[in-house]
């Protein structure tokens, strides 16, 4: 059963990384370090109905074994409002070593699922043995094409996809591709972009591993361009009022917003979480010593 | 291995995890888990658990002596898991060795390589991973600088078959042994590891510990003569270990937090250790005995601490029979009830026995979530219930059943076992007809009810009054499961069964002598590693292995014993006379049942006396229960009382006091 979001409880949304080792945990295993984490905390959560009641939990677009990520996004719902401030300190201290909660906000009712909110996201790539001119060339020739046919299969048939529809941006970096990609109109996944750069170089696979950093997730919404935790906010009479922090997150969601309600809004908790700063105040999560 | 080598892997791993399944597996990093800093004047121990880290990780005998080890001051452990075939591919092709998940230091870098053995089947990965560790599979082949290897667990109750293989085992419960063999080590360790010889003459000493490799062994033709010790002071019988109260080993205290699911994946509370229910198939209620139950007080904060701590939504109340704890109605209550903080958690009872009772309490449970419910009758007549003494009478079962579809559950799993001693097609029959008579009662509350029969073929196992029994041939058992499966067609009986040649391979292991370490030797050069797992396991490589040794594995499958034939294990104990598994072999054989010795006069297996223990129960009289109580009309023990720990004192308080 799909969880009612917001029916009755009050939607949180945290906004997480993953990093090192952990990067070998999947998705669904790290919902569950998740729920467990929710437990120590005592949060009071909103479950499903029937013979099994489950958390209303939901993590938003998978990560794929072995990634990496600066921005990773949880829902979950509670059956009483409590302050959310606290909750990336004492969700970090209990989760695996390398998730760190770094932002935690109180959601509108009914905000949008992050699995159908998210439009875009970006990507730092690291594809092995591919040498600097030669992913340059790479780079330039996937930007400039019409079009980006990757081999795939669907339901078993192998079958021939465009990849180039939902690419918005690709750009190298020193060693990096710095890659931006539509979630319409399907998902691109970064082995599948790696896959198709190294088509382009005409490079057998080098040795070693490719490695795959996510950088940001996106909601665009009415021509703005916003991080998760701040597209579907809820306003808190309580939270200090002052000025949005420049260049916290993206400049252009700043402009875009245009001061309204919700920036005046901000709980500033997790306001200075989301770029990060307050997370090293919350310290490196502890190595657990039985 | 060189002093000076690197201790950490993890820079060579971590390229190779993206071309594995499950990479997760290799990582470590559970909530519980340490990372310790290794000194020269510290006991080293790497603890492995040769099968998937999945199957391995719950391990609570691993857990507990993980905690033990680590709160030592002189002592160090950490632990690996057998890597599975994908990941031994890359690490053979790139030397790398066998590591351990927490600080992914090479096996070969710990003074002891310390095995878990829970199954006969993963014998082969043992000499994988001694050998992906670096060191020589052969104990006599081992040098001064190499580690010991040890194992205990359940097989070691017959530790022959890997007696080539392994340094020494540890024979019973390794909550107070461990401790020993520690200080002979950190001798050892001091002396600068030289004098191999010498520790193992040493350990051969502690009590509990048997060292193969002390002991000579003389055949008859295909019959042993005699294992006999080398040296004065190596005992000529091995005594199991027991720990007397559990209450004082209140382990694990951290239990282990996976990141990614595994077997038991929940919080596991061990309520007690041992059962004297006495069915003669179960190796485990022989080799534990006697019942040695936690305090209620004990499991209550165990389970809260836990839940706390670990942040589990279930807990498992665990014992060979958790129905018997004293006062689990209670305690189950106490937890359902309780539901602080985040609430919804459920409580599972591994092992129930079969009766009302039970329901009731599973019942309770299901206010909270509802779970399975899976009843062992073992055999489907009350004739062949009797041989195996698992006393269960068609009315207890029918009513368990029928409080079960009545309090809403639609499916019941029931478990079997066929290949039994004296077992006639209309007892396996019987099987069928009793699983369809479940479905019939479930009809009578929802259309939509049924049954899953899980059928498992019989193997005998050392220390238990079948020890004795020629197992059935392949054959024999799939014709079995045959009858089964034309019985139960169309009937709402879901029928699953055990692979019958599988069931014949562990027969070769459990009961095997030291000849069969050729075997498993060959086994696992063939490339015969995880035989636990069915997309690995082939019966051709140990019959191959078997024909290649000129040993005829029927003479060890399908055979009767006689009472006169020295068995493989006879110098290893578990206290059990040996005359007293005779007696109940021949009871079975007259189809006689004997009561649980925990509510009925003792007679005198000879644990309890032979090792000057007592039962250690709460409660002087059975759970109510039926046929499985004291209600049981069957002809009784001797006369040797037993007295009873923990009678609920005048006050009325504490099902916990320990008077003694």
């Amino acid at each position: 059963m799909a969880p009612v979001r917001g029916d009755v409880g009050f939607p949180v949304r945290l906004r997480f990384t993953k990093h090192g080792k952990v990067r070998f945990v999947g998705h669904r295993d790290l919902a569950r370090s998740f729920e467990r984490s929710f437990r120590i905390a005592a949060l009071p959560l909103s479950f499903s109905l029937g013979f099994s009641p489950r958390p209303k939990v939901s993590l938003g677009l998978a990560l794929g074994v072995g990634h990496e990520s600066d921005g990773e996004y949880l829902d979950l719902e509670l059956a009483e409002p409590i302050a959310v401030e606290a909750l990336p300190a004492t969700l970090t201290e209990t989760l695996p070593v390398g998730v760190e909660v770094i932002g935690a906000v109180a959601l509108v009712p009914r905000a949008p699922a992050l699995q159908e909110a998210i439009t875009s996201v970006e990507y730092d790539l690291r594809p092995a043995g591919l040498s600097f001119p030669v992913l340059h060339a790479a780079v330039e020739q996937a930007m400039g094409a019409e079009h980006l046919p990757i081999e795939t299969t669907r339901k078993g048939r192998a079958v021939v996809e465009d990849l180039r529809p939902g690419l918005r941006r690709l750009e190298l970096r020193d060693d990096v591709v710095e890659a931006e990609v539509a979630t319409q109109p399907r998902g691109i996944r970064p082995a599948e972009l790696i896959g198709a750069l190294r088509g382009l170089a005409a490079t057998a696979i080098g040795s070693g591993e490719d490695r795959v950093l996510r950088t940001h997730q996106w909601i665009e919404r009415d021509g703005a361009r916003q991080q998760p935790l701040e597209a579907d906010r809820a306003p808190r009479a309580s939270d200090d009022v002052r000025a949005p922090s420049k260049g916290l997150i993206n400049a252009r969601r700043d402009d875009d917003r245009g001061g309204g309600d919700r920036a005046d809004t901000r709980d500033h908790g997790a306001d200075a979480q989301d770029h990060g700063a307050d997370a090293q105040d919350h310290g490196a999560p502890q190595r657990r010593i039985a | 291995m060189a002093p000076n080598m690197t201790t950490d892997l993890w820079p060579r791993i971590e390229p190779l995890l993206g071309r594995v399944e499950k990479p997760a597996r290799y990582i470590g990093m559970e909530r519980g888990s340490v990372s310790p800093q290794h000194r020269p004047d510290q006991v080293s121990w790497l603890l492995i658990y040769p099968d998937t880290y999945e199957i391995g990780l719950p391990n609570q005998g691993l857990q507990i002596l993980y905690e033990i080890l680590n709160e030592r001051e002189d002592a160090a452990a950490e632990r690996a898991y057998a890597p599975w075939v994908d990941l031994e591919a890359e690490m053979r092709a790139s030397g790398l060795p066998l590591f351990s998940v927490d600080t992914h230091r090479p096996a070969g870098a710990f003074d002891v390589l310390a095995f878990n053995l829970s199954a006969e089947l993963v014998f082969t990965n043992v000499l994988n991973c001694i050998d992906l560790a670096g060191a020589p599979v052969r104990a006599e082949d081992r040098r001064d600088q190499d580690p010991l290897v040890m194992c205990g667990g359940h097989c070691a109750f017959n530790p022959e078959p890997l007696a080539d293989f392994v340094d020494a085992f540890v024979i019973g419960d390794g909550e107070e042994v461990v401790g020993e063999i520690n200080d002979v080590l950190v001798a050892w360790k001091r002396a600068g590891k030289t004098n191999r010889e010498g520790v193992l003459r040493e350990l051969a000493t502690v009590p509990g510990v048997y060292v193969p490799s002390m002991y000579d062994v003389d055949y008859d033709g295909p019959f042993l003569a005699e294992v006999r010790p080398k040296y004065p002071g190596v005992p000529a019988a091995v005594e199991k270990r027991t720990v007397a109260d559990l209450a004082e080993w209140p382990y694990p205290k951290n239990q282990l937090v996976p990141l990614i699911e595994v077997v038991h994946d929940r919080l596991n509370v061990e309520v007690f250790r041992g059962c004297t229910r006495g069915c003669r198939f179960c190796q485990a209620g022989m080799i534990t005995r006697p019942v040695r139950e936690r305090p209620e007080e004990q499991v209550r904060m165990m389970v809260r601490d836990g839940l706390r701590r670990t942040g589990y939504d279930e807990v498992a109340l665990t014992s060979l029979s958790t129905a018997d704890f004293s006062g689990i109605d209670d305690v189950v209550g106490d937890i359902v009830n309780a539901q602080e903080g985040t609430g919804c958690v459920g409580v599972s009872l591994p092992s129930l026995r079969v009766d009302a009772f039970t329901v009731g309490i599973a019942s309770q449970i299901q206010q909270v979530r509802r779970t399975g419910l899976t009843f062992a009758p073992e055999a489907g007549t009350w004739r062949m219930r009797k041989v195996i003494n698992k006393l269960i009478t068609e009315e207890d079962l029918f009513a368990a059943v029928d409080a079960a579809y009545s309090n809403g559950w639609r499916r019941v799993k029931l478990y079997f076992l066929t290949g039994l001693p004296t077992e006639a097609d209309e007892d396996t029959l019987g099987i069928a007809e009793l699983a369809r008579n479940v479905v019939a009662i479930g009809r009578k509350y929802t259309k939509s009810a049924s049954a899953t029969a899980s059928i498992g073929g019989f193997v005998p196992k050392p220390h238990t009054p079948f020890q004795w029994f020629g197992q059935n041939s392949v054959e024999e058992l799939r014709r079995k499961v045959g009858l089964l499966r034309d019985a139960t067609r169309r009937s709402g009986v879901s029928l699953k069964w055990h692979d019958a040649e599988a069931s014949f391979a562990e027969g070769i292991a459990s009961r095997g002598d030291r000849r069969i370490g050729k075997v498993i030797e060959r086994v696992w050069r063939g490339g015969g590693s995880f035989q636990e797992w069915s997309e690995c396991f082939d019966l051709g490589r140990w019959t191959d292995a078997m024909a290649a040794e000129g040993l005829d594995p029927d003479w060890y499958v399908t055979r009767h014993r006689t009472e006169r034939e020295v068995l493989p294990w006879d110098h290893v104990t578990a206290g059990l006379h040996k005359d007293f598994l005779w007696q109940e072999w021949r009871s079975a054989l007259n189809e006689h049942g004997l009561p649980d010795c925990r509510w009925t006069p003792c007679y005198d297996c000879g644990v309890c006396t032979g090792q000057a223990l007592e039962h250690v129960v709460a409660s002087t009289v059975a759970p109510a229960g039926g046929s499985q109580g004291t209600g049981q009309d069957l002809e009784r023990g001797g006369a040797v009382p037993v007295a009873f720990l923990g009678v609920k004192d005048a006050a009325g308080n504490g099902g916990g006091a320990r008077a003694r």
